[in-house]
């Protein structure tokens, strides 16, 4: 390859990135600022930060966030890898019954699902508030743990379960030491894009909770109208390190383990 | 913090009934076949996904087709197509002819889908060059690159797209860089450009991660193969890997399209109120009026316009190869 040809490559991937890195550069640097003025910068401080540890509205929210990425993550992993176990195991017709079934809430947009199940709220007159949410949290992240569950139970050798019964493994002793190992990946793979998906969701939060009940997504959102503080830029900025670290992390122990 | 779990009585002896029967089920396969029959280790899926999912879709075409008093009606519909309707039938028919016959929902309708459409085909133009570059073995990237177009979907969308105000705006950055070097300040903020902006921001990496998916699991030797029958690197793109990279395509475009027409939060923050997209106007409708018959068929519009372009990228992708996500 020419280098010309390389460096126009680099160059262009470069420019996208630059697209993609300039919100979030400039959201870090506000979270510094010591004005509150988006525009002018006016030395820099730990003041955000501090206040953020204050803000009790923060505080909640984070803490709803957080429960709910984790109780959804823990309970639509476990649904989850049975249904996709299930599933796989049914014949062909029903099998794709279930699978369309599983891709419908991906081909619907965040909007009428957050909708559909407002409706359903108001419908059984069920007040709008943390279980709610939690419930539709849970409803999202399911199919995506199916489907990340499934390709690698497809993957796997049919015959290895069998012989586990031939030498003598009860079906429920096959099933923790044969088939939940096989998938393994697929299981944690759908257990983080669940968290990830729950953390940052916004729209069906949206419609699914009550003012009183906010996730730091709601939050931002009800901020937007008066004038957002620069103590979310520092929030979103330490969950972003957080976030970063958590993968390098992860990164190594991979890599450690190959 | 108190959350509120107040549940009336009947939800929980729905879900109790609902556990009763998986756990009697379960008992009795475990009988017959000395062990756990595996087909049902989907039943509470299944019973999560009616009442969930097929139910809570069910109520939308319901409160679609009915009035306030829970009467059968298509007036919902005919709202959309004329908006003004309502207000003809309170003024009576004589002054029917002075109000104008609006279209304002269809004009809303048009306008978010040729958006979307516009922010598609921009993430395609942007995103396909930088899923063939990134998939280029010759650049020797490998799977870093793919981290690092993975790594800004972290930082919450909201905020992000907050960012971009603080860019855009008339005292803001871009302007404050075009003063410096001696230009006049531009309008950015609360155009439909800017709303363009925003989505195609938000939007890019799900254009770029299928095609990526599909570039790189190609057969490397099939281009060599085209390079040795006498293909130029030009001929074996446009006959060879484009072509073998359509699933991707495919499920990017579903995937930027879609959301697209339905965002709200970008509109209202980069286009301030003075554009009106599709999912703005449903959450007004639910949300504002609280006229969730009205708010329901309006749902129930997008639902079909989006199952029907749906099935029609199905057709061009049959197997549904690019359906792959990650």
């Amino acid at each position: 390859m020419s280098k010309i040809s390389r460096f126009f490559k680099r160059f262009y991937l470069g420019f996208i990135l630059v697209f993609l890195y300039v919100p979030i550069i400039v959201l870090i640097v506000q979270s510094f600022n010591a004005g509150k003025s988006r525009a002018k910068w006016e030395g820099f401080s730990f003041h955000w930060y501090q206040e953020l540890f204050k803000s009790v509205s923060i505080m909640n929210a984070l803490q709803v966030t957080i429960t709910v990425a984790v109780i959804a993550m823990i309970v639509s992993t476990i649904l989850g890898t049975l249904a996709a176990i299930g599933i796989y195991s049914m014949k062909k017709r029903q099998q794709s019954i279930m699978m369309t079934l599983t891709n419908l809430p991906n081909t619907m947009p965040d909007i009428v699902t957050g909708i559909s199940l407002m409706l359903l709220f108001i419908f059984t007159k069920v007040d709008r508030g943390y279980f709610t949410m939690l419930l539709a949290h849970i409803t999202f992240d399911t199919p995506y743990v199916i489907l990340s569950v499934m390709p690698k139970l497809k993957q796997m050798n049919k015959h290895t379960y069998e012989a586990a019964l031939d030498l003598g493994a009860t079906p429920g002793y096959a099933l923790l030491h044969v088939l939940i190992p096989e998938c393994r990946q697929g299981i944690v793979t759908g257990a983080m894009l669940a968290f990830t998906l729950s953390l940052d969701d916004f729209t069906i939060s949206y419609f699914t909770t009550s003012p009183l009940v906010q996730n730091l997504s709601t939050l931002i959102y009800s901020a937007t109208r008066r004038g957002i503080e620069p103590t979310l830029n520092a929030l979103s900025a330490l969950m972003f390190i957080a976030l970063l670290v958590l993968l390098l992390i992860v990164n190594r122990r991979t890599k450690e383990s190959d | 913090m108190r959350y509120n779990v107040s549940l009336p009585w009947w939800a929980y002896a729905v879900m109790g009934l609902g556990l009763a029967v998986f756990i009697g089920l379960v008992g009795l396969s475990i009988r017959r076949n000395h062990g756990i029959k595996r087909s049902l280790f989907s039943a509470p899926y299944t019973m999560w996904m009616i009442l969930f999912t097929i139910l809570p879709c069910i109520l939308i075409a319901y409160y679609a087709f009915t009035d306030t008093a829970g009467n059968f009606t298509l007036d919902n519909f005919r709202t959309f197509w004329d908006s003004n309707s309502e207000m003809k039938k309170l003024v009576g028919e004589e002054y029917a002819a002075s109000i104008p016959r609006g279209t304002v929902n269809v004009d809303t309708l048009v306008y978010s889908l040729w958006m979307a459409f516009l922010c598609t085909v921009i993430s395609l133009l942007l995103g396909y060059p930088a899923a063939l570059f990134m998939a280029d073995r010759q650049m020797k990237l490998g799977a870093s690159i793919v981290v690092l177009f993975v790594i800004p979907m972290w930082m919450n969308f909201l905020l992000r797209t907050i960012a971009w105000m603080s860019l855009l705006e008339d005292n803001g950055l871009i302007n404050m860089m075009l003063n410096a070097m001696g230009f006049k300040s531009v309008r950015l903020m609360y155009n439909s450009g800017a709303v363009l902006l925003g989505m195609v921001y938000n939007y890019l990496p799900f254009m770029v991660f299928p095609i990526y998916t599909s570039l790189s699991k190609q057969n490397p030797s099939l281009h060599e193969a085209a390079a040795d029958l006498g293909c130029s690197p030009m001929q074996t793109l446009t006959k060879v890997t484009m072509p073998l990279s359509l699933p991707g395509v495919i499920s990017g475009i579903t995937m930027v399209f879609m959301p697209s027409v339905t965002t709200f939060f970008i509109p209202r923050v980069l286009g301030g109120g003075n554009t009106m997209m599709f999912g703005d106007l449903i959450e007004s409708k639910f949300l504002t009026e609280g006229n969730w018959n009205g708010g329901s068929a309006l749902s129930l519009i997008m639902m079909l316009l989006i199952l029907i372009s749906l099935s029609i990228l199905r057709k061009a992708d049959p197997n549904g190869e690019g359906s792959g996500i990650v």
